[in-house]
C-alpha cells in the first residue's frame, strides 16, 4: 500500500475528556474509493473518532492526515472545504430553511459553485438522494427517513472526497435501512470514499470492504468483514467473556 | 439598470425628509421632529440588534451599552475638538464596531442565555466605567452645546431629524443587503445549528465576529447624535434599560427574520410610545412594550411580518 492511495491516515490519535481517555493512540487508514466500516460497542470512541477527523474536537495527541496534508489546527469548515463531509447521528437540519436551502449552504460555502448554478446543483443532489419532491418542504417537518436523507444530501453538497456517515440508519425500519444503503452504494460508485459508523451489523457487513473495530478507545481489529466477525477479541468486546 | 422598489422608496423618503426640513412644512409644532427623531433612532437600534439577534440567534442585552458608548464617543470628540456632528457619527460608529469585535471575541464561545447575560454584564461594566470617568462628567453628566441653527435646514433639530432619517435608511439597507447575501444565509445556518453550519463549510467564528462588528457599528451611529439631541448626557439616561428592552422588543414584535420586521416594529412601537408619552404618561412606555411583547411571544412568535405572511398564505 503506497501512501498516495491513502486518502485518510489517522496516526496514533489520542483524545481525553478530563481523566477519561476516549481514544488511546488509534491508528486508522482509509484508502481512496474504499467503503470503510467503523464499529464498536457503545462508548468505544467511534463518534469521538469522527469528531477528531471532522475537526469538531481537537485531538490531544497523534495526527490526522488527509490527502497527504496534516489537519491539526484546521477548523471544521476548513476541513469541509478540503473534502471531508459528515452527517450527524441526530439529524441537525437548518430547520427554518427549506430542504433546497439546506443544500445551498454547503454549495455556497464549501464549494466553488457559481451562484447561478447553485440551485441546479442542489436539485441534482436531491434527485440522486431521492428527496427532490421535498425540495421546497420545510426541513424541520420532514419524516425521520427524509431527515437522514437530508443529512446525506447536505453532506454531498459540500462535494466531498470522504463522506462520514454517523449512524445514518439508527432507528429506521428494515426497508428504510436498505434505502439508505442503496444511496451510500450509489455515492461510492461515483468515487466518494465512505466511512460508515453503524450499529446495524447487517448493513455494515454488507456495505463495508474493510472494517475496523474500536473498543474502549483502542482499535482491536481491522480487516475484511469475515476476518472481523471471526476475531475472538471482537466477540469478547461485544459479548463479554 | 433596473431600479428596484426598495431604493426607489428609500430615495423618495430621503427627498421627502429633506423637503420637509428645508422648506419648513411643519411650522406649527416642532415637537414632531423631536418625536420622529426618537422613532428613527429606534429603527436603527432595532435593525442593528436584529442582525445578531434575529438573523444569527444571538440575543444581545447590551444594546444600551453600545448606544451609550456611541453617545459618549461624541461627548469626548466634542470636548476634545468641538467636532461637528458629521464627524462624530462615523467615529462613534467605528468605536462601537471595535467594541462589538472585542465583545465578540470574549463572549462568542457562550451560547443562548449565557451570551445574553454576558452582554448585559458588559453594558453594566461600561456604565460603571463612564460613571467614574471625570473627563466626560462622571455621574453628573456632560453638557454639549448644539448650534441653534444650521443652513439650509434652519432649526438644528430639523437637521438632526434629517441626519437620523438618512442613518435609518442606511441601517435598513445594510440589514437588507446582509439578509439577501451569502453572509445572511450563513447567519441563518448558525442560528439553526452552529455545529452543522461549521461542518457544512460556514466559517462560523468569522461570521459571528462580523455580525457583532456590524451590529455594534450601527448601534454606535444611532447613539452618536444623542448628545447633540439632548444637549446633556448622563450615564443613567444614556445607559437606560429602555434602549436594551426596546431593541429586543421591536424586532420581536415586527418579525425577527426579515429586515422589514424591526422597521415595522420600531415605527409602530416607537410611535405608540411617543404618543403615550405626550397624551398619557411617560411611565406608561415600558408597560406598553411589556404587554405587547408578552402578547406577541405567545400569540405570534413570528411577529407582525409572520402574521401577515400566514394571513396571505391562508388566503391562497
Amino acid at each position: 500500500m503506497t501512501a498516495s492511495e491513502r486518502l485518510l491516515d489517522v496516526q496514533g490519535v489520542v483524545k481525553r475528556f478530563g481523566g477519561f481517555t476516549a481514544l488511546n493512540g488509534v491508528d486508522l487508514h482509509v484508502n481512496r474509493g474504499e467503503r470503510f466500516g467503523l464499529i464498536g460497542p457503545n462508548g468505544s470512541g467511534k463518534t469521538t473518532m469522527i469528531n477528531c477527523i471532522s475537526g469538531a474536537l481537537a485531538n490531544d495527541g497523534g495526527k490526522v492526515v488527509f490527502k497527504g496534508q496534516t489537519l491539526d489546527g484546521k477548523k471544521p469548515h476548513e476541513r469541509t472545504r478540503l473534502g471531508i463531509a459528515r452527517s450527524f447521528q441526530i439529524p441537525k437540519p437548518f430547520a427554518t430553511m427549506t430542504v433546497l436551502e439546506n443544500l445551498e449552504i454547503p454549495l455556497e460555502y464549501a464549494t466553488d459553485t457559481a451562484a447561478r448554478d447553485v440551485r441546479d446543483k442542489a436539485m441534482d443532489i436531491l434527485e440522486t438522494i431521492g428527496l427532490s419532491e421535498q425540495a421546497n418542504a420545510n426541513s424541520g417537518s420532514l419524516t425521520q427517513i427524509d431527515m437522514r436523507r437530508l443529512e446525506l444530501a447536505r453532506a454531498m453538497a459540500a462535494n466531498p472526497d470522504l463522506l462520514i456517515s454517523d449512524e445514518a440508519m439508527a432507528g429506521l425500519s428494515s426497508n428504510e435501512v436498505d434505502d439508505i444503503l442503496e444511496i451510500l452504494f450509489k455515492l461510492n460508485e461515483r468515487g466518494i470514499t465512505i466511512i460508515m459508523i453503524e450499529h446495524i451489523m447487517r448493513a455494515v457487513m454488507r456495505f463495508s470492504e474493510r472494517i475496523a473495530v474500536l473498543d474502549a478507545g483502542q482499535k482491536i481489529a481491522d480487516g475484511t468483514p469475515d476476518e472481523v466477525v471471526n476475531n475472538p477479541e471482537v466477540e469478547r468486546a461485544y459479548l463479554g467473556e | 439598470m433596473k431600479l428596484n422598489s426598495f431604493w426607489l422608496w428609500a430615495a423618495l423618503i430621503a427627498i421627502a425628509g429633506a423637503a420637509l426640513t428645508i422648506f419648513d412644512v411643519i411650522v406649527i409644532n416642532k415637537f414632531i421632529y423631536f418625536a420622529s427623531y426618537v422613532v428613527l433612532q429606534y429603527v436603527i437600534l432595532a435593525t442593528a440588534w436584529n442582525i445578531m439577534g434575529g438573523y444569527m440567534g444571538y440575543v444581545n442585552f447590551g444594546s444600551a451599552g453600545f448606544f451609550a458608548v456611541g453617545a459618549y464617543s461624541s461627548v469626548v470628540m466634542y470636548k476634545l475638538i468641538q467636532a461637528p456632528l458629521l464627524l462624530m457619527i462615523p467615529i462613534s460608529g467605528i468605536v462601537c464596531a471595535l467594541l462589538g469585535l472585542a465583545m465578540g471575541y470574549l463572549t462568542l464561545r457562550l451560547r443562548g442565555v449565557f451570551f445574553a447575560i454576558a452582554t448585559l454584564a458588559m453594558a453594566i461594566m461600561l456604565e460603571t466605567l463612564i460613571t467614574n470617568w471625570e473627563y466626560v462628567g462622571g455621574a453628573s453628566g456632560a453638557y454639549v452645546l448644539r448650534p441653534r441653527t444650521i443652513e439650509p435646514f434652519g432649526d438644528y433639530i430639523e437637521f438632526l431629524f434629517f441626519v437620523m432619517l438618512i442613518l435609518a435608511i442606511f441601517a435598513v439597507a445594510v440589514a437588507r443587503w446582509i439578509e439577501r447575501s451569502k453572509i445572511g444565509r450563513g447567519f441563518s445556518a448558525i442560528r439553526d445549528d452552529e455545529l452543522a453550519a461549521e461542518c457544512t463549510g460556514v466559517p462560523t467564528l468569522r461570521l459571528k465576529l462580523l455580525a457583532t462588528t456590524v451590529s455594534g457599528f450601527l448601534m454606535g451611529i444611532a447613539g452618536a447624535p444623542f448628545a447633540m439631541y439632548v444637549s446633556f448626557v448622563e450615564p443613567a439616561s444614556a445607559f437606560n434599560l429602555v434602549y436594551a428592552v426596546n431593541s429586543i422588543a421591536m424586532p420581536m414584535i415586527g418579525g425577527a427574520t426579515t429586515w422589514l420586521g424591526p422597521l415595522i416594529g420600531a415605527l409602530l412601537l416607537g410611535t405608540v410610545q411617543q404618543v403615550a408619552t405626550v397624551t398619557i404618561s411617560s411611565e406608561l412606555n415600558l408597560l406598553i412594550v411589556g404587554v405587547l411583547l408578552v402578547f406577541f411571544v405567545i400569540a405570534a412568535p413570528d411577529g407582525i411580518v409572520g402574521l401577515f405572511r400566514k394571513w396571505r398564505g391562508g388566503k391562497k
